[in-house]
C-alpha cells in the first residue's frame, strides 16, 4: 500500500493549540510522524532582555497560562539566588501551596481534555465543573483565576488568613471526595480502558533515551520528580509519594495524574496546617550583581528549567526557558509510530502538550533564509561538543 | 432587507456557532473560553456551540497576539467561514498585543490581520466577560435589522 502524508494542525479539531504533526500513513496505521513547531513563537526571551526583573515577572508568567506559577517560581528562584536574598519561610510555603493548587487545576483540566478526546464528554464536563473549585480557591487567595501573580521578588504579594485557610480546606475536602470517583471511573470504566490501554506505548528505556519528563516519564516507570530528587521551596518537609505506573501507555498516564491529585491534596493540607509564621517578603535591590543561575521546578507537565544571566543592571542579559512539553515531544513521535490514526489525538493529548511554553526552539538562519528546528540528536551532539570545549566529556552518557 | 437575509440573521441570533482559534496565546484565555462552555458558565444554553471547522462557524473567537507564523493561517481560516461572519478578539493580547507588544515574533492585535467586531479586554479575560462580549455582539447585530 502506498504511503500518504497528512498534516494534523495547526488548526485541527483535536488540537487546542497551534502545532503541526506530519503523519505518514499506511492505510489507517501511522508509520512515521514529524513534529513541526514554531506556530506559537512570540520571541519572549528576547523581549525579557529589554525589561526589568520585576516587569519580566509578569512577562514570564505569560509563557503559559496553565503553569504560570511554575514559570515565575523558577524564574524568581534564579533572581533571588543571584541577589542572595533570604526569602522568608512563610513565602516559600505559600509558593508551594500555589504550586500544588496549580497542579490540581492542571491535572483536572488534563483529565477533562483527555476524556473529550476519547469521546467521553460527560467526564469532561464533570472534571471542568470540579476544577472551578480550585479556580475559586486561587481567585480568593490571589485575586485572579488564571495568572495569579502571587510571586514577587523576595517573597509573595499576599498573605493567607485563617478564614481563607478554612475555605480552601473545605473545597479540598469536596475535591477529595470527587477524586475517589475519578479514580474508580479511570480504572474501571470499560470505555476508558478500551481507549487507553496499550495505546501510545513508551517503554522504560525509550522514555529515558528520549528524555521524557513528568507524568509521561512516571507512567513508563521512571521515578523522576524534581520535588523528590532535588527538593526546592519546602518540599523536603512534606510527606508525599512519587506516583509511578508500569503500563507505559495512555492508561498509565491517566492513573499517574489522577493519583497525583490525591498526593497534591495531601500536600495542600500539610502546607496549610503547618504554615510557618513570619513576614511574607523581604526587600531586594532593583539591580542584580553579575552572575548566572539555573533552576528546575516540577511543573504539572514535568521538569521546567530556567536559566538567568545577570550583568549588574536592572535588566537580565539572558533568560532561557526549557518547558516540559519540549522534552516530551520527542516521545510523542515515538508513541504514534505503529499506532492508529484515530488514536493520534489522544496520544498527543496524553503528554498534556502546552505549545505556548514550548515554542522557542526554532532557529532562523538569515543566510540560508530558512528555519531549522533542531532535533534531539543534533542538540545532543551540540551539547557534547560544547562541554568538550569546557573540558567535560559527556559522549558516553 | 431581503427575506433571505432576514432568515439568516434570525438563525444566526438563535444559535451563533463559534470557532476558537489560538493565534499564539499563552493558554490563559483559551482555558477561560472553554470554561465559558462548561457547566459553571455554560454558554451552550444560549445555543452557542463550539465547532471544529471554520465552514460551520459564525463567530471566530481569536485569542492571543497574532504570531507571524499564524497570521497567514488566521487569514485562511477567516476566508473559509461563510457570510455573515464576525470576529471576537478575546484578551488583552488579541486587542492590542498586551504584554507581548514589542516581541519580534508578534503582529500585535488581531485587527491588524482581520476586521474585528468585538474586543473583550482582560488578561486573562473572565468567562463572564466573554459572555458579555457575545451578548454585545448579538445586540449590535439585532440593532442593524
Amino acid at each position: 500500500m502506498s504511503k500518504i502524508t497528512i498534516p494534523l494542525g495547526p488548526q485541527h479539531p483535536a488540537l487546542k493549540e497551534p502545532e503541526n504533526f506530519m503523519l505518514v500513513l499506511e492505510g489507517e496505521q501511522i508509520s512515521g510522524a514529524t513534529v513541526n513547531l514554531g506556530y506559537n513563537h512570540r520571541g519572549m526571551e528576547k523581549a525579557a532582555e529589554e525589561r526589568t526583573y520585576i516587569q519580566n515577572l509578569y512577562l514570564i508568567e505569560r509563557v503559559c497560562g496553565i503553569c504560570s506559577h511554575s514559570h515565575t517560581t523558577c524564574y524568581i528562584t534564579n533572581v533571588e539566588e543571584i541577589a542572595k536574598a533570604e526569602t522568608p519561610k512563610r513565602a516559600l510555603a505559600i509558593r508551594a501551596l500555589f504550586g500544588e493548587l496549580e497542579r490540581v487545576h492542571s491535572h483536572l483540566l488534563w483529565l477533562g481534555v483527555a476524556a473529550y478526546e476519547m469521546g467521553f464528554e460527560t467526564l469532561f464536563m464533570y472534571t471542568w465543573r470540579d476544577r472551578e473549585q480550585v479556580l475559586d480557591c486561587l481567585e480568593m487567595l490571589s485575586g485572579n483565576r488564571v495568572h495569579y501573580s502571587i510571586n514577587t521578588i523576595g517573597g509573595v504579594r499576599r498573605d493567607i488568613s485563617a478564614e481563607q485557610k478554612a475555605e480552601v480546606l473545605k473545597r479540598i475536602a469536596y475535591l477529595e471526595e470527587r477524586t475517589k470517583y475519578y479514580v474508580k471511573i479511570g480504572t474501571e470504566e470499560s470505555t476508558i480502558l478500551a481507549r487507553t490501554q496499550n495505546v501510545g506505548k513508551l517503554p522504560y528505556d525509550v522514555a529515558i533515551q528520549r528524555g521524557a519528563v513528568g507524568p509521561t516519564a512516571r507512567a513508563s516507570g521512571v521515578a523522576r520528580d524534581v520535588r523528590k530528587d532535588e527538593p526546592y521551596l519546602i518540599y523536603n518537609e512534606l510527606d508525599f509519594k512519587v506516583i509511578t505506573h508500569d503500563t507505559c501507555d495512555v492508561f498509565g498516564r491517566l492513573v499517574v495524574r489522577v493519583l497525583e491529585l490525591v498526593e497534591s491534596y495531601k500536600m495542600i493540607k500539610q502546607i496549610l496546617n503547618g504554615l510557618p509564621e513570619g513576614p511574607i517578603a523581604v526587600k531586594v535591590p532593583m539591580r542584580l550583581p553579575a552572575g548566572e543561575a539555573v533552576n528546575h521546578y516540577e511543573a504539572p507537565r514535568g521538569e521546567d528549567i530556567h536559566y538567568l544571566k545577570a550583568n549588574g543592571t536592572d535588566k537580565p542579559d539572558r533568560v532561557k526557558v526549557r518547558a516540559p512539553t519540549m522534552a516530551n515531544l520527542q516521545s510523542v513521535a515515538y508513541m504514534m509510530e505503529g499506532g492508529w490514526l484515530a488514536d493520534a489525538p489522544l496520544v498527543i493529548a496524553a503528554i498534556d502538550p502546552c505549545m505556548s511554553c514550548t515554542d522557542r526552539a526554532a532557529v532562523w538562519d538569515p543566510k540560508k533564509g530558512k528555519t531549522t528546528v533542531y532535533g534531539w540528536e543534533e542538540l545532543r551532539k551540540m551539547g557534547i561538543e560544547h562541554y568538550k570545549r569546557r573540558g567535560v566529556d559527556f559522549s558516553r552518557l | 432587507m431581503k427575506i433571505k437575509d432576514k432568515l439568516i440573521t434570525w438563525a444566526l441570533l438563535k444559535s451563533p456557532w463559534i470557532l476558537h482559534f489560538n493565534s499564539g496565546a499563552c493558554n490563559g484565555c483559551d482555558i477561560e473560553i472553554v470554561d465559558a462552555l462548561t457547566p459553571k458558565y455554560d454558554i451552550e444554553r444560549f445555543g452557542m456551540v463550539l465547532k471544529a471547522t471554520p465552514r460551520h462557524a459564525d463567530i471566530l473567537v481569536v485569542s492571543g497576539p497574532v504570531t507571524r507564523q499564524q497570521a497567514k493561517r488566521l487569514r485562511t481560516i477567516y476566508e473559509q467561514m461563510p457570510e455573515p461572519k464576525f470576529v471576537m478578539a478575546v484578551g488583552a493580547c488579541a486587542c492590542s498585543g498586551g504584554v507581548f507588544n514589542g516581541c519580534y515574533g508578534v503582529i500585535p492585535g488581531v485587527d491588524k490581520t482581520l476586521p474585528v467586531s468585538v474586543y473583550v479586554p482582560g488578561c486573562p479575560v473572565r468567562p463572564e466577560a466573554i459572555i458579555d462580549g457575545v451578548v454585545k455582539l448579538i445586540q449590535s447585530v439585532e440593532g442593524k435589522k
